[in-house]
């Protein structure tokens, strides 16, 4: 049974629809990649699943509860990792921790135990004293993603972990998002604008302008725009060309002194070709289709967020209809 | 509906982070203090050279109580406007997606508003024999008690006003459209009674001006002249429905959701 369920979910702002009309499922214990550029619908999606915001129509619900009618049920099984920064600056990382086992009523016999494991696990255990203002910026991250495991969640949100953050920080966390659904037994859903981090999905969701256009695996995903290219370069290859369709049976041609072979798995055909051509290989290079290709092929053009300037705009009248709509 | 274990978690470590915070940053309690202080004795101590009320009392003394409400007043409503920086600084979405009511959050904001604002105004009571006041124990806790309800009453309303805004850039209307005239009308400087029918209607509809009314009524028991205004039943009453008024509309504006 899958741990939550989105039926036709629609929001809209104004006349502008946000979402509109999304359906999917996500499996327990799975990480799900909400993908799409910047103002495509992703926040609004997390945050009427978070019970922050209602739907125009449609439905959602977390473990069998009903997002909107049994919110604080739903409240009780969830963690988020908010885009934007929401610890507390001026106190400590332990501080910060503790405030949250209180508002979620963490057993008072159990409260130290699980902050102290949610610091070690983070690796922020010996800075646990020091004022989160003096983190950087991924030891911030870090410590939100300890915060919303606390209280031991069934379902972890995760709106663009890494935004912010420097290459080398993307890495570690994304390391360590891709072990806590075995560590922690909890199901992830997280969204991201930089494809190559959704390669550790489950399953992928790509959203633009409020749709969803295709959801799958990311092979499978991948698979819809072709397969591996292989580039060889041979010091003979056009009997390199010869061998390869004789003794692999694969389409082999020689374009600009390079050979190229579109070849379904690319790296397991590597060591066959190069045994079949022994000495002749001076290099080979394999290419794979790349999450950012399924989302130039469906949608025409590509999700880099420096590319997309109409998806900015879009987000900022999102943001001050929010605004609008939170003040009331 | 409402879990009550959760509720009073909630409330509790909401008015435990804002203490530390208080208690952490000195330099909030010497500048809120600082006001109340500069008002007393260089306004009050120049203006009772020029006046002298004719009441029988200095009008320094005159003032004190106005004084310690104007404490109150600052710091309840600067401890609520931190809802405003919890907004802009994101930790506001820590607490709205938590499995806690609205109105523990309300009630929560208001009682750190209510801890943090007794404390200063109990600092400055206590300064009543510099300016020649005589103050027995027992109106010392009757001035405390009033101070508690008052702090809570304006911790809310603070509460209620910084649901309507989003950054700190509003920080100077707040203060120059509600706090100050707040202040200035509600019979801390001189006597309601003596106001034109405007103002004085402005006066009666200001929850501050029956918080100083009360404390007038603690601090000069035997004057009753031109002192307070209204009986002190009616100054409780005021105080304490304003309050439950405030909280309900705060908590009412926070539920709804978008």
């Amino acid at each position: 049974m899958p741990i939550i369920t989105v039926e036709n979910l629609t929001r809209k702002f104004g006349n502008i629809t946000a979402v509109d009309s999304i359906s999917f499922d996500i499996e327990k214990g799975s990480i799900f990649g909400f993908l799409g550029p910047n103002g495509a619908g992703k926040t609004t999606t997390i945050n009427i699943l978070c019970t922050l915001l209602s739907p125009t129509s449609g439905r959602a619900s977390i473990d069998g509860h009903d997002c909107m009618k049994e919110s604080s049920v739903v409240r009780k099984s969830i963690g988020i990792v908010f885009q934007d920064n929401t610890l507390d600056k001026e106190l400590t990382a332990y501080e910060n921790l503790l405030f949250h086992s209180y508002l979620y009523n963490v057993p008072k016999n159990e409260r130290e135990k699980r902050i102290d494991d949610a610091l070690n696990f983070v690796g922020l255990y010996e800075r646990k004293s020091e004022p989160v203002k003096r983190f950087s910026g991924g030891m911030k991250r870090r410590l939100e993603v300890a915060r919303a495991i606390i209280h031991q969640p069934k379902v972890l949100f995760l709106d663009e972990p890494t935004l912010g953050l420097d290459p080398q920080s993307r890495t570690n966390l994304w390391e360590f998002i891709s072990g806590l659904p075995k560590k922690q037994d909890v199901t992830i859903f997280m969204t991201t604008h930089y494809m190559e981090e959704a390669e550790i999905c489950n399953k992928i969701a790509i959203i633009d302008k409020g749709k969803i256009i295709v959801q799958g695996s990311p092979d499978e995903l991948k698979k819809m725009v072709g397969g591996d290219v292989i580039y060889l370069k041979t010091n003979d290859n056009a009997k390199a060309v010869d061998e390869i369709k004789k003794a692999l049976d694969l389409n082999a041609e020689e374009k600009n002194g390079e050979i190229f072979i579109s070849v379904s798995k690319g790296d397991a055909c590597i060591p066959k070709i190069i045994n079949t051509l022994a000495d002749m290989v001076i290099s080979v290079r394999l290419q794979r289709p790349t999450l950012n290709d399924v989302f130039l092929k469906l949608t025409g053009k590509s999700i880099r967020p420096e590319a997309i300037s109409g998806g900015d705009e879009l987000k900022e009248s999102i943001r001050s209809y929010r605004k609008k709509f939170e003040r009331g | 509906m409402v879990s009550t274990r959760y509720d009073l978690n909630a409330i509790y470590v909401i008015v435990a982070r804002e203490f530390i915070k208080f208690v952490r940053e000195r330099g909030r309690l010497i500048s809120t203090l600082a006001r109340p202080l500069l008002w007393l004795f260089l306004v009050g101590g120049g203006i009772s050279r020029m006046v002298s009320p004719d009441i029988g009392i200095p009008y320094m003394q005159f003032i004190f109580p106005g004084i310690i409400g104007m404490t109150i007043l600052f710091s309840s409503i600067f401890s609520s406007i931190s809802i405003i920086c919890d907004k802009e600084f994101g930790f506001m979405k820590e607490m709205l997606v938590a499995p806690v009511s609205r109105f523990s959050i309300v009630i929560g904001k208001a009682l750190s508003g209510t801890v943090v604002s007794t404390i200063q105004a109990l600092i400055i009571v206590l300064l009543f024999p510099v300016i020649g006041l005589k103050l027995g124990i027992m109106q010392i806790m009757f001035i405390l008690c009033i101070s508690i309800i008052l702090s809570f009453c304006l911790s809310a309303l603070g509460i209620l006003i910084a649901t309507f805004y989003e950054n700190l850039e509003s920080f100077s209307v707040i203060m120059n459209f509600i706090v100050m005239p707040m202040f200035f009308l509600s019979g801390a400087m001189y006597p309601v009674k003596l106001l034109p029918h405007i103002l004085s209607f402005l006066t009666k509809i200001n929850p501050l001006t029956y918080g100083i009314d009360a404390l007038k009524y603690m601090i000069f028991p035997e004057k009753k002249l031109l002192t307070h205004d209204f009986p002190l039943s009616l100054d409780i009453a005021v105080i304490v429905i304003a309050s439950a008024v405030f909280v309900s509309i705060a908590a009412m504006v926070f539920e709804r959701r978008k």
